[in-house]
């Protein structure tokens, strides 16, 4: 086990590049610590995969360090990092049966035929397949493949990480469940440092301890599932967890706080002074759904609203409202009733939250 | 649903009845009707049973080019299908050198046969041949017309000059179809070079080796126009191969008779070997 530095780290696949649009990874320093269950998430091309064959040495990076236990390693191999990775897709060895590959990594590092039997059996007592131990891989479901792609990481007891890249989707979802709820426990179990691939926001919070939201080659939040539900740094956080995403609308100053349509949004003096030191156009403000509260008689801080929608999902309702020329979605309980057309909405001021440049402004806690 | 029994249906078929039967079935059923009739002239035909099929399979020159035949069929294939997998191994990936290491290789598979005979002819020639002067020159007591060991020697070389290519393409294709995830899990895995091969490279080309071997084997045992330009099926008989054995009884000895039967047995065994080869490969990974 390892604590992962990635000391001013920056990824380009060009020979040349040119500008920051040609690097998958833009320049950043972090830190994995020893025996934590790390989830990497963002949306498809954001370099996660890349950052994730960083750390396993699969790519070499074209700047900056990586240090295992501050170590440099730049150039050394996956198996001199001794590290283990679950891929995408399942990779098998066709020829063998399930045993052999599951002992196939440790044959390969030397241990002993009693070792490798004791720790197969451990490993396949887990993943629960102990039942197609002694046959051949090849004729498996896919989901029974990916397992056994994920047992060859999982035997290796001494290694640095487990990595893991998006490796549940080719399973039924069902099963996807089940085996989220594995990998935490083997976590547990093992206490080894993981991190994991992902692009569903479920399975990123189900599985790790802390969350880094990856988007356009950077790290623009890390924290745990919570920090990032209530408070997201930049706003591409804010749209990309939560169902639906936080509701985000363009604002420019004006007397007394910020403004879009015909709306005033009043703002602390605090923020409005941050707003006039960056001197940037960019503003944006932001609510979760949960959070707006939504009321049926008019009051001082509410602005009125017209329904354009109402989705019912079972054990809530999603609400689409006009509010000016802005579509805002709010999230309400299924036994919440409207009356009419039109209702009347506030914001609490410790859930609306104000950007700049995309990145969060915040009051200084007294 | 209630099915209409309406024996019409079968004209639907008479198409790609009438189409396999002038391919196929009335030119291999002439060959039958030859191998059981002693036939003198037009009009003059004696109905022999099976008679020139007792005397072909106890005909000792035929005995003995059907072992010669087996031994250069196995040979070809002992060279040729490693040498291939080798090759195709050891062939750039991609880019620039890749299309030129494919061009190279494919030259010989567009030479044609008889060409590549009179090639090799030259080529292996003591005098004025660059290869046979050139071992002659090292003192080498090389000769392609004299010596038994040279002439197969110099066949076989021929045969693997002409067709390892095939065999390296082949599998050439089939090496770039793995999916690179399969070697990222190996480095992880910690495989070896050979493991490497032995259990992702081997399994994943068996696809294609099956097609390889078949093509190699079935091509080999028919060979027919490169020995015979380049040996002539000499010294003796010594590299005289079944097609030749059969030409020389069909059309230079004009016996049609034993020469059909010999054919049938000839397509009888390709065809058997061919089925034996590809049962066993593809139920090799189905046993246990």
């Amino acid at each position: 086990m390892a604590e992962i530095t990635l000391k001013s780290l920056a990824h380009s696949y060009s020979p040349n590049p040119t500008g920051p649009e040609d690097y998958a990874i833009r320049e950043m320093d972090h830190v994995w610590h020893k025996g934590g269950a790390y989830a990497l998430l963002g949306p498809s091309g954001c370099g996660k995969s890349t950052m994730l064959n960083i750390i396993s040495g699969l790519v070499r990076p074209s700047d900056g360090d990586i240090l295992f236990d501050g170590k440099r390693v730049n150039e050394l191999s996956p198996t001199e990092r001794n590290i283990a990775q679950v891929f995408q897709f399942p990779v098998i060895y066709d020829s063998m049966t399930v045993y052999e590959n599951l002992a196939f990594p440790l044959k390969n590092a030397g241990k002993s035929k009693e070792q490798i039997k004791k720790k197969v059996a451990e490993v396949a007592a887990i993943l629960e397949l102990e039942p197609v131990l002694s046959k051949k891989a090849k004729g498996l479901t896919a989901d029974e493949k990916q397992k056994i792609s994920m047992g060859r990481g999982l035997v290796r007891d001494d290694v640095s990480a487990i990595l893991f890249d998006e490796p549940l989707t080719v399973i039924d979802p069902q099963l996807k469940w089940k085996l989220r709820r594995k990998l935490k426990q083997i976590h547990e179990q093992f206490d080894l440092t993981m991190v994991y691939v992902t692009h569903d926001q479920l399975e990123a919070s189900t599985f790790a301890d802390k969350i880094a939201v990856m988007y356009g080659g950077v790290i623009v939040q890390f924290g745990t599932p919570r920090e990032l539900f209530e408070s997201p740094n930049h706003t591409f956080v804010g749209y990309f967890i939560g169902s639906p995403g936080m509701n985000l609308v363009e604002v420019s100053r004006c007397d007394g706080g910020v403004c879009f349509d015909d709306m005033v949004v009043p703002l602390s003096d605090e923020l409005l002074k941050h707003i006039d030191n960056k001197g940037s156009k960019n503003l944006k403000i932001g609510i979760r759904p949960e959070f707006v509260n939504v009321v049926d008689q008019p009051a001082d801080d509410t602005y009125e609203c017209q329904v354009r929608d109402v989705e019912d999902l079972g054990t809530y309702k999603i609400i689409a409202l006009k509010l000016g020329n802005q579509i805002l979605k709010v999230r309400v309980d299924e036994d919440h009733q409207l009356n009419g057309d039109v209702v009347h909405v506030g914001f609490p001021r410790q859930w609306l939250k104000l950007y700049v440049d995309e990145f969060l402004i915040e009051e200084q806690a007294e | 649903m209630n099915k209409v029994a309406d024996n019409r249906g079968w004209l639907l078929v008479l198409p790609v009845f009438l189409l396999v039967a002038l391919s196929a079935l009335i030119p291999l059923m002439t060959v039958v009707n030859y191998s059981v009739q002693d036939i003198f002239g037009p009009g003059s035909a004696y109905f022999v049973g099976t008679d020139w099929f007792t005397e072909v399979l106890h005909s000792e020159r035929l005995q003995d080019s059907l072992i010669r035949q087996f031994l250069f069929s196995g040979a070809v294939l002992a060279i040729e299908i490693p040498l291939g997998i080798g090759i195709a191994l050891m062939m750039p990936t991609g880019g620039k050198r890749a299309s030129l290491v494919l061009i190279l290789l494919a030259i010989p598979l567009l030479i044609p046969w008889n060409v590549v005979g009179t090639i090799w002819q030259i080529f292996a020639r003591g005098d004025i041949g660059l290869f046979g002067s050139a071992l002659t020159g090292l003192g080498i007591d090389y000769n392609y017309t004299r010596n038994t060991g040279d002439a197969w020697f110099t066949v076989l070389l021929m045969d693997v000059w002409h067709w390892t290519p095939l065999v390296a393409l082949l599998c050439y294709s089939g090496l770039r179809a793995i999916p690179e995830a399969f070697y990222q899990a190996a480095e992880i895995d910690r495989a070896s070079k050979w493991a490497i091969f032995r259990y992702i490279q081997l399994p994943k080309l068996q696809s294609v080796l099956v097609i390889a071997v078949l093509l190699r084997f079935m091509d080999s045992f028919m060979i027919y126009t490169e020995p015979f330009v380049l040996t002539g099926g000499g010294p003796g008989s010594s590299t005289t191969f079944l097609s030749q054995t059969l030409t020389t009884m069909a059309i230079g000895q004009f016996d049609i008779g034993r020469a059909a039967a010999f054919s049938l047995v000839y397509f009888l065994i390709v065809l058997a070997v061919s089925w034996v080869f590809f049962t066993a490969i593809t139920h090799m990974d189905k046993q246990k």
